[in-house]
């Protein structure tokens, strides 16, 4: 059976194996895992591959774009199987990272003070001058306790002898950890019990730790607050910025949630501005401060260097850090070693030549063919250059570019990468062979930097690519990092102060909730309005009148072809263009939301996406099946918003935002009806009542064929009917007290002025309706003026909360110079 | 034979917002920039409305930086910067006698060896910068200003003379947006350009060159010729030219800074050291209006 699954695993001479040794036989570290999805069949492993991708989409992982509608969110590729690491090995790794970053910290606090490693000539002055990311403005700050580096991460890639070497450091804004996370809880389902029995390090004590980390520096006496700083929505790597949010359990924020007063940073909450302490940015360098850095920056935070600067808040990490970001410092990290620390490098690099030096330069040119080159400052935009690549004329040039401005370039050595196993599915399923390189993470704690006892893999799509990179395709595994019982735990104390998880909801957050709810419960109300109506085609009476309604609400558009009518994505109050809102505002309050809520997210969002792409085929989407399968998310996202959802202020408003809009909903709609100059069918008011889910609740109150009376006393004034008006406007009313109560701000007359317009709704006999003389008729007409009113007394509302809660949202910032 | 002269500066800026605005942080440099043939004899910035807070810093390049914050609503700010300096007679330098222009490169480049500070101070300026990209063009464009073994400075003079006789000035026509390579393209711009550009092409060979921020005497002294851009803040640059040191070029003017300039700061572009920068919350779009005026109240023999 193994040999059969190890079929495909193809041993390269050139490569080191991670799974055998040079006898062919299994290293002892990978032979449980090995074992177990051979003994379990190629079938048991495949079932667990499935799980796999399903886990991935269900949980919406992604690496691009989501909340853009047109834009390809491409799932994040985790293969099933782990990399594994034995202790020994991982212990010589974990000491390599954590004197790298003590190094580096080290480093920034030279360039951005004495410079002297400049010099002393250990470092060119060329690397630090020559970056973008060495922030000039950032020249003579000392950040807190002198700390520059609070979270850094590393490439490593084995050769082909089994050493490690490290490919790349990341001192700015390290990515990644937040899908090592992820990728961990997902392997942990598909192989759980290997992950007790092999004793595998767990990755929770890291993250616990850099919580701590960034809640410590709060001074005693204040509640501590740090935020994860985010570009927003529209990154890459956004999923991750709002799943590690979540995890670490800190509000996930944007430039605009915060605004600095004086030194001190603060949030802008629902509850007023509230001091932020720390910042964990996934925001680069440059962007952060407009007033200082990049004047065009619109993501930043205007005063935030100023803030740092006066040692007010923790950046982690330090604006400025990204100037090591550069293959070009890595031949000159053990001289500086030697001068900042006194000690030796123990991770060694890739073999790296930075072309400013003439020697360098010359070697280079002699070797061309062994080399890569690479840009040495990230504003040089051109992918790495294979020097055995080159034609004779295209090496000429390269050759010519480099001698006009050498310290522009860096060439490398290329490193056969190491090779592990990954699951290969198809018709014959079982091992195949991809290259790797792992990214390892360290944080600063109270004892020094702590490296994260596991990691990134990151794997070639194709097992001869000769760069692994999430952007070129590649996928990802989780890494194994086998215990010993001297391992844990690992975990430090956790401050009493820090435990408390408080209410710090940035007002943009709140506002998206709000939206999030009312365009939930539109996008539901113009499903159930649309199903309705092509459900009573067949009766060219209530057919006509049930047009004009969605017409009326602008659902549907002016089309012979049905389907292009219902879902056309240019109507702009379609209800094509409501679930892209609704996507959208989901995407923006995602840290908020759990994984079933997501889900049904991203089923709408596919489901959409689907019947939109096939308007234009030859045999349309059928729209009862669409609009069908479009029902059951929104009602899932009903039932979510009531009880998957902690009940604190952003879910009151969430809450308030799907009621509000019902009541508009329902109020115009049948107002729309009751202008009308008949009287209601009895089609008719099934009709009403089918869009309203109040069929079966009529049937069992009225036991009658259904009448307008009795469905308007159901729909309008039924206070225990969760579709009627009048519950609504109860709901409302204590929704808002909550509120209030929770804000601790007075309560006042909106709620009385709903519950004032609702009144004239309660008093008429609603059999005076029943009529068709002119009489009925004027009372109809009355009624609907009622309910006219009610609908707006619901928009006034709507705009007094934004007024009320989000009007400092928008900050309206303008850059200016002289 | 004039040996100093003394002006009075005064430096009006006055923005008009569209609207209310809220919270304003503003970084001037607005500052004289103390050097051996310049003296500050008097200065004040008066602010209206007054701000919240305000600081006055050496910035890294080792110029004042005053940094603001206005926290009241307000509709328009006006900045006053008022100062009397004097200037002095540079020590003049024979072009021939400044050292070849590779030496220099050759000995501000890394070879592993350690760097004395004041050339590490000098390395700052010959790398590429925000408003400075160093292009392979700008080195074709200067070209035969640097054969084999020129002096830097007769290179650096024939550059200035190159550029001001190649381009045009068209006050209006651009901004500080408009890329380099624009204003290479259409031979037009204004002394910020003028700057930019020369100093593109000092770095493309390597060497040092640094921008420099400033004001020209409105009116030409008695018998002279009249200057360009005299009507607002003028900039021009400086070249390292060892021995001698740092050399300003005016290449607007295609002249040598001398008692006409009175400088206010210096990095490596305009971002380092513009005059006023600021980021407001509210208020709308707006140009503000700039009033400068040089005035010599003495002049010293």
């Amino acid at each position: 059976m193994a040999a059969d699954s190890l079929e495909f695993y193809a041993t390269d001479a050139h490569r080191y194996d991670e799974l055998r040794d040079r006898t062919g036989a299994l290293r002892p570290h990978w032979r449980p895992l090995i074992e177990r999805l051979t003994a379990d069949g190629a079938r048991a492993a495949r079932s667990g591959v499935e799980l796999t991708q399903r886990l991935i989409v269900e949980n919406g992982v992604t690496y691009n774009v989501y909340a853009d509608p047109q834009g390809k969110d491409r799932p994040w590729v985790l293969d099933p199987l782990p990399m594994i690491l034995p202790a020994a090995e991982w212990r010589q790794i974990e000491a390599g990272v954590a004197q790298r970053a003590r190094l580096f910290d080290a480093l920034l606090g030279d360039l951005y003070g004495a410079q002297q490693t400049l010099t002393s000539g250990a470092v060119p002055a060329e690397l630090p001058f020559g970056h973008p990311n060495f922030l000039w403005p950032c020249h003579g700050m000392t950040p807190p306790n002198g700390q520059w580096l609070h979270v850094y991460a590393v490439d490593l890639a084995r050769s082909p002898e089994g050493s490690w070497w490290v490919l790349a450091d990341r001192t700015q804004t390290p990515s990644g950890n937040g899908y090592a996370l992820e990728n961990r809880q997902i392997v942990a389902r598909v192989l759980p019990e290997l992950i007790r029995e092999l004793g595998v390090r767990p990755l929770n004590a890291f993250f616990a730790n850099l919580r701590e980390r960034l809640l410590a520096f709060a001074p005693e006496g204040e509640t501590p607050l740090a935020v994860v700083l985010t570009p927003g929505s529209f990154n890459e790597t956004y999923f991750e910025h709002a799943y590690l949010a979540r995890q670490l359990g800190l509000p996930l924020v944007e430039g605009s949630d915060l605004t600095v007063r004086g030194d001190t940073v603060y949030l802008k909450t629902l509850t007023g501005l509230r001091r932020v302490h720390s910042i964990l940015r996934r925001l680069d360098d440059d962007f952060c401060d407009p007033v200082e850095l990049r004047a065009d920056s619109a993501l930043g935070v205007p005063g935030l260097l100023a803030a740092a600067r006066a040692g007010r808040v923790m950046l982690a990490n330090a604006l400025g850090s990204g100037v090591l970001e550069s293959a070009a410092w890595l031949g000159f990290m053990p001289g500086a070693a030697e001068q900042l620390l006194g000690e030796k490098l123990t991770l060694p690099s890739v073999a790296t030549w930075w072309c400013g030096e003439r020697p360098a330069l010359e070697h280079v040119i002699a070797n061309l063919d062994r080399l890569v080159i690479k840009p040495a400052f990230p504003s040089q935009r051109f992918e790495p250059v294979f020097g055995k690549h080159l034609s004779a004329t295209q090496r000429q040039r390269l050759i010519e570019r480099l001698r006009a401005r050498p310290h522009a370039y860096v060439a490398q050595e290329r490193l056969d990468l190491s090779q592990a196993p990954v699951w290969r599915t198809g018709e014959t399923p079982g091992f195949a062979a991809r290259s790797l390189g792992i990214r390892v993470y360290a944080i600063r704690t109270a004892n020094g930097f702590e490296v994260m006892p596991g990691g990134l893999a990151r794997i070639a799509a194709d097992t001869r690519v000769e760069i692994v990179s999430t952007q070129r395709g590649g996928g990802s595994k989780d890494v194994w990092v086998l215990g010993t019982s001297a391992d844990e735990p690992q975990q430090l104390a956790t401050s009493a102060r820090f435990r408390v998880r408080h209410d710090d909801l940035p007002s943009r957050l709140v506002e998206n909730l709000y939206w999030f709810g009312r365009y939930a419960e539109r996008c539901e109300d113009k499903v159930r309005l649309l199903r309705a109506t092509l459900a009573v085609r067949a009766d060219p009476e209530v057919w006509r009148l049930a047009k004009e309604a969605s017409e009326h609400f602008g659902v549907v558009r002016a089309d012979p072809r049905i389907a292009v009518a219902l879902f056309d994505p240019e109507n702009p109050i379609g209800l094509t263009a409501d679930l892209q809102r609704l996507v959208y505002c989901a995407t923006e309050v995602r840290s908020r939301l759990s994984t079933e809520h997501w889900a049904a997210i991203g089923t709408l969002n596919r489901e959409s996406q689907e019947t939109t792409a096939a308007l234009g085929e030859v045999v349309p989407p059928d729209p009862r099946e669409a609009l069908d399968r479009l029902l059951a998310p929104l009602v899932a996202l009903s039932g979510l918003a009531l009880d998957d959802m902690t009940q604190d202020d952003g879910w009151l408003l969430l809450v308030l935002g799907r009621r509000i809009e019902r009541l508009q909903f329902l109020a115009m709609l049948v107002s729309q009806r009751l202008n009308a100059s008949t009287l209601a069918s009895q089609g008719e008011v099934e009709w009403l009542l089918d869009i309203a889910g109040s069929t079966i609740t009529y049937r069992m109150r009225y036991l009658s064929m259904p009448r307008l009376g009795p469905a308007l006393d159901l729909l309008v004034r039924d206070g225990s009917n969760p579709r009627a008006l009048a519950f609504q406007v109860l709901a409302i009313e204590e929704l808002l007290q909550r509120l209030s109560k929770s804000l601790g701000a007075a309560s006042d007359r909106a709620e009385a002025s709903l519950a004032q317009s609702l009144q004239p709704l309660l008093d008429v006999d609603l059999g005076t309706l029943e009529g068709e003389g002119h009489g009925a008729q004027a009372a109809r007409s009355a009624f609907a003026t009622s309910l006219d009113s009610l609908a707006a007394a619901a928009g006034r509302l709507s705009d007094l909360l934004s007024s009320r809660h989000f009007s400092h949202v928008k900050s309206d910032i303008h850059t200016v110079a002289a | 034979m004039t040996d100093a002269v003394r002006y009075r500066v005064r430096h009006e800026t006055a923005y008009a917002y569209g609207g209310n605005v809220m919270h304003s942080r503003q970084l001037l440099h607005l500052t004289p920039r103390i050097a051996p043939w310049q003296t500050c004899l008097a200065h004040a910035i008066d602010l209206d409305p007054l701000p919240a807070s305000r600081r006055d810093e050496s910035d890294a390049f080792g110029n004042t930086v005053t940094r603001l914050e206005f926290d009241r609503p307000h509709e328009r700010l006006e900045v006053v910067a008022t100062m009397e300096v004097e200037l002095k007679a540079r020590p003049g330098i024979d072009p021939a006698t400044t050292e070849p222009w590779e030496r220099v490169r050759d000995d501000l480049s890394y070879t592993g060896k350690s760097l004395a500070p004041r050339k590490l101070d000098v390395a700052r300026y010959r790398m590429q910068s925000p408003y400075v990209r160093v292009k392979h063009v700008f080195e074709r464009y200067a070209q035969d200003c640097f054969p084999a073994g020129q002096p830097i400075l007769v290179g650096a003079d024939a550059l200035m003379r190159k550029l001001h006789a190649d381009f045009t000035y068209a006050p209006g026509e651009t901004g500080i947006a408009t890329p380099l390579m624009r204003i290479f393209e259409t031979r037009r711009g204004v002394c910020q350009d003028y700057a930019h550009l020369m100093i593109a092409c000092l770095r493309s060979f390597g060497l040092a060159a640094r921008y420099v921020s400033g004001y020209l005497r409105t009116a030409p002294a008695a018998g002279a010729e009249a200057l360009v851009g005299a009507d607002a803040s003028h900039a021009w640059l400086a070249v390292y030219c060892p021995p001698f040191g740092w050399v300003e070029l005016d290449p607007t003017n295609g002249i040598r800074a001398g008692l006409d300039h009175v400088a206010l700061a210096w990095g490596r572009d305009f971002g380092d050291v513009s005059p006023l920068r600021g980021v407001i919350v509210g208020g709308g779009a707006h140009q503000p209006s700039v009033r400068v005026t040089v005035e010599p109240i003495a002049s010293l023999s």
